[in-house]
C-alpha cells in the first residue's frame, strides 16, 4: 500500500467559485457558484485515485483548478513540494511537464487541422525536448507505438480516427512529456463498451510501465472501482468519503455513498432483481446556494428516515468533517455507519 | 400516492380487446435506408421483433447500431427522406405507409414514446399542465378543460412530482433534468397506450435520479399492464427491468432470447463480448477487462458476410461468405452466428474466448505492442 509514503499531489482547502454577474449596466458580482469549496485530497505515487461524483458535483473542476488551468479561488496544491496556486503561465510551463491532463471529449480536444504528428509533437517542440527533426520522429512513433496506434499513420487527421482510437492520440499527447501526473477527465465516458475496455486496459498497462500516478475522474463508479487503487466520493464542491477500493464498495458509510452504489444498475438479472434498491428523492441543489450543516441533508434518506429531530439539529447546523472510519477511510457525516449494499 | 391508479382508470374509456394471439406490436422486415453524399446509408437492415402485451422487450446496442432509428421508423418519425420498407403492425393494424393523420390517432393513444432528451422533447414556451391537457384532448376532443386540468395534475403527481396541482402551471425550464423527464413519462402515460417505446430514457440523467425515473417507468408499466419497448445502451437498466433482450449489430438484430438467456448463456460472440467488456460494480477482484478489437463497421456499403466477423474471435473463412440469419438454440433463444455451439460452450464467459487484444483495428497490420506487464496492483 502506499498511506506511508509522501504524496506526489497534496490538495488542501482547494477552492473555485465563480461569480455570479447581476444584470444591468454595471455588472456586480451578486454571490457565487461554489463549484469547488475546501477540497483536501492526496496522491500519492504510483496509485490511481478515483474522483467520481454526479453532474455538477465539482469533479472536473477540480481536475482543471489543480493543473491550474482554470486558476483556484482559494486553498493550495502542492506537487513535489511545490506550490502551485497563484503560479503564472510561465512559471507553471516547467510544471506542466510533470502533469498532464487527458480530457473527456476525444472529438474537442484534437485540432482538426493538425495531423496526429503534429499533435503529438507539439508538446516536444514546445518545451525544446529533441535535439533535431530524426529525434521527434522517433520520439513520436515510439509513444504512438505505446498507446497501440499504427506509427504508419501519423499523417492523417484525427476525423479519420475513430472515438476510442482518437483517445489514445490524446494519451499519447499527454505522455509525450514524460509526466509523474495524469489527471484524466472522463478518459472512457464518451465511447462505446467495446472501445472503452480497451482504453482502460491500456491506461492500466502505462500506469504500470511507466510509473504514472492517476487522477481518474469519472461518473460511472464500475470503471472507477476497475481502475482505482483508492475511490474519493464528492458532492456538491465537497469531498464526503475516501476509502481504499474495496474499502468503499464493500463498506461504505456516508449515506450517499450508499445511495450511489445502491443506484447503479448491474448487469446481471438475477442479482439486479434481488437488490434492495436505496432511492433518494429530489435533484442536487445549486452550488451556488448549498443547504446549511451538511449539504447531503436535503436529499438523505438516513435524514428523513432514521434520524431523530434532536439528530437533525447538527445536520442542520453543524457541517460534518472527514473523520476516520477505519485505515485510511474517512467520511464526511455525523451519523456514518458503515452498511453493505451491493 | 392514493390519487395514481384512480388518474389512470379515468383515462380508460373502454377496455380494448385482447387477442393474446395478435401480439401488440409486430415488427417485420423492417428496412431504413438513408440517402447521403456517400451513397445509400443502410442504417437498419431487417429487423424482426414482436411485442406481446405487458412485456418489457430491451433493445441494446452501440452508437449507430440502428436502435433508435428502428424506433423512429415504428412511431412514422423519420425524416420524409427516409427509405422505410417491412412491416409494422399495431394489432394487426398496418403503421408503414399511414399518413401522417392516421399515424396521430396512434401516437399517444396505442403507442407512445419517450425520447432521450427532455429539454428538447418538451416545448419550452407552454407550461407542462398544458402540454399533457393537450396530449390528453387530442385523443379525446370531448373532454372538457377542467377535466383534462384536473387529468394532468393527477398524471403529474403520478410521476412523483411535488405539489402537482400547482406545479402543472410552471414552465420546463422550471424543472430539473429528472423532473422534466417525470413530465415527459406523464405524457406518454396520458392517454394509457398499450406500448410504450422509451428511447435512452434515462442516459441523460445522473444514476441517483435514473433509478427515481426507472422505479417511476415501472410503476406506471404495473398501473396500466402496457408493453415496453426499452432501448439503451445500459447494460445493467436491460438486466433489471426486460424481460426479453434483442441484440443490435450494425443495423440488424444479432441475438434475441430472455433476459437470463442473454446474460448467462449468450450464443452470439459479440454479446458475449459485449458483456465481457463491462467492468463490474460487484467484483472485488482486479480481473482484467477482455475488449472487443476493432470498431463497428460503417452501415455505408457492407461487405458480405457477417458484419461481427472482422472483429470475432471465432472467425473461420465460412463466416465471410453470407450474413447469417437468426438461428434457433431453443427456447425461443435465437443467435445470428454459425457457431453457436462454440460461443455456448463459453457459458458468459467472455475470457473464455476473447483475447486481450488492447489495439484498435489500425493496428492489426502491427505485431502486438511490445511485452507489457499484467496490471497486477493491490
Amino acid at each position: 500500500m502506499t498511506a506511508t509514503r509522501e504524496p506526489i499531489l497534496s490538495v488542501r482547502g482547494l477552492e473555485k467559485h465563480f461569480p455570479i454577474k447581476g444584470g444591468g449596466l454595471i455588472k456586480r458580482t451578486v454571490g457565487a457558484v461554489r463549484a469547488v469549496d475546501g477540497l483536501d485530497l492526496d496522491l500519492y505515487p504510483g496509485e490511481v485515485l478515483g474522483l467520481v461524483g454526479e453532474s455538477g458535483c465539482g469533479k472536473s473542476t477540480t481536475g482543471r483548478a489543480i493543473l491550474n488551468l482554470q486558476p483556484a479561488t482559494g486553498g493550495s496544491v502542492v506537487f513535489q513540494g511545490r506550490e502551485i496556486v497563484g503560479l503564472g503561465r510561465k512559471e507553471m510551463r516547467p510544471l506542466r511537464r510533470d502533469i498532464q491532463i487527458v480530457f473527456q471529449d476525444p472529438y474537442a480536444s484534437l485540432n482538426p487541422r493538425l495531423p496526429v504528428f503534429d499533435i503529438v509533437a507539439e508538446p516536444l517542440i514546445i518545451h525544446g525536448l529533441t535535439k533535431d527533426e530524426a529525434e521527434l520522429r522517433e520520439r513520436v512513433r515510439t509513444l504512438v507505438e505505446t498507446v497501440g496506434l499504427n506509427p504508419e499513420h501519423t499523417n492523417r487527421y484525427p476525423a479519420e480516427f475513430s472515438g476510442g482510437q482518437r483517445q489514445r492520440i490524446g494519451i499519447a499527447r499527454a505522455l509525450a512529456l514524460e509526466p509523474k501526473v495524469l489527471v484524466l477527465d472522463e478518459p472512457v465516458s464518451a465511447l462505446d463498451v467495446s472501445i472503452q475496455a480497451g482504453v482502460i486496459n491500456l491506461l492500466e498497462d502505462l500506469k504500470e510501465r511507466l510509473g504514472l500516478s492517476y487522477l481518474f475522474i469519472a461518473h460511472d463508479l464500475s470503471v472507477v472501482r476497475h481502475i482505482s487503487d483508492r475511490v474519493a466520493v464528492m458532492y456538491l464542491g465537497k469531498i464526503i468519503e475516501v476509502a481504499p477500493r474495496d474499502e468503499l464498495f464493500d463498506r461504505p458509510t456516508h449515506p450517499y455513498t450508499q445511495a450511489l452504489l445502491s443506484a447503479i444498475p448491474l448487469p446481471d438479472p438475477r442479482l439486479e432483481r434481488s437488490r434492495q434498491r436505496i432511492i433518494i428523492t429530489g435533484d442536487v441543489p445549486s452550488p451556488a446556494n448549498p443547504p446549511s450543516g451538511c449539504r447531503f441533508r436535503t436529499r438523505c434518506q438516513k435524514f428523513a428516515g432514521e434520524l431523530t429531530d434532536t439528530q437533525r439539529e447538527k445536520c442542520l447546523t453543524v457541517e460534518p468533517l472527514l473523520e476516520s472510519r477505519g485505515e485510511g477511510h474517512t467520511s464526511a457525516c455525523h451519523y456514518a455507519e458503515a452498511t453493505k449494499v451491493l | 400516492m392514493s390519487t395514481s391508479s384512480g388518474a389512470l382508470e379515468q383515462g380508460r374509456t373502454q377496455a380494448r380487446p385482447v387477442d393474446p394471439d395478435v401480439p401488440l406490436l409486430a415488427v417485420e422486415d423492417l428496412n431504413v435506408r438513408f440517402p447521403t453524399e456517400d451513397g445509400l446509408v443502410h442504417a437498419v437492415r431487417g429487423v424482426d421483433y414482436t411485442l406481446r402485451s405487458g412485456e418489457v422487450l430491451g433493445i441494446v446496442g452501440e452508437s449507430g447500431s440502428g436502435k433508435s432509428v428502428t424506433s423512429l421508423a415504428v412511431m412514422g418519425l423519420l425524416p420524409g427522406s427516409a427509405r422505410v420498407s417491412g412491416s409494422v403492425r399495431y394489432r394487426g393494424q398496418e403503421l408503414l405507409g399511414q399518413s401522417d393523420r392516421a399515424m396521430s390517432r396512434v401516437r399517444g393513444k396505442g403507442v407512445s414514446m419517450i425520447f432521450q432528451d427532455p429539454m428538447t422533447s418538451l416545448d419550452p414556451v407552454y407550461r407542462v399542465g398544458f402540454q399533457i391537457e393537450e396530449t390528453l384532448r387530442a385523443h379525446d376532443p370531448k373532454l372538457s378543460s377542467k377535466a383534462a386540468q384536473a387529468r394532468a395534475a393527477d398524471l403529474l403527481a403520478m410521476v412523483g412530482i411535488p405539489n402537482a396541482a400547482e406545479r402543472v402551471r410552471s414552465y420546463p425550464h422550471e424543472f430539473s433534468g429528472g423532473m422534466r423527464q417525470r413530465v415527459v413519462i406523464a405524457i406518454a402515460m396520458a392517454n394509457q397506450p398499450d406500448v410504450i417505446i422509451a428511447d435512452e430514457p434515462t442516459t441523460a440523467l445522473d444514476v441517483t435520479v435514473q433509478a427515481q425515473i426507472l422505479e417511476v417507468l415501472q410503476k406506471a408499466l404495473s398501473e396500466t399492464g402496457a408493453a415496453m419497448v426499452l432501448i439503451t445502451h445500459d447494460l445493467g437498466v436491460v438486466a433489471g427491468i426486460a424481460d426479453r433482450v434483442l441484440v443490435m449489430y450494425a443495423g440488424r438484430p444479432v441475438e434475441i432470447g430472455a433476459v437470463e438467456d442473454i446474460y448467462y448463456e449468450p450464443r452470439m460472440p459479440y454479446t458475449l463480448g459485449l458483456l465481457g467488456s463491462l467492468p463490474r460494480l460487484d467484483a472485488s477482484t482486479k480481473q482484467r477487462l477482455t475488449p472487443i478489437k476493432g470498431s463497428p463497421p460503417s452501415v455505408v456499403n457492407m461487405p458480405p458476410g457477417c458484419p461481427f466477423a472482422p472483429r470475432c474471435p471465432l472467425h473461420v473463412a465460412e463466416c465471410d461468405v453470407v450474413e447469417p440469419e437468426l438461428l434457433d438454440v431453443g427456447g425461443g433463444h435465437t443467435a445470428a452466428c454459425i457457431r453457436v455451439d462454440e460461443v455456448g460452450k463459453a457459458h458468459g464467459e467472455a475470457s473464455a474466448l476473447f483475447d486481450e487484444t488492447a489495439d484498435d483495428a489500425v493496428l492489426a497490420s502491427q505485431p502486438d505492442p511490445a511485452t507489457t506487464p499484467e496490471g497486477a496492483t493491490s
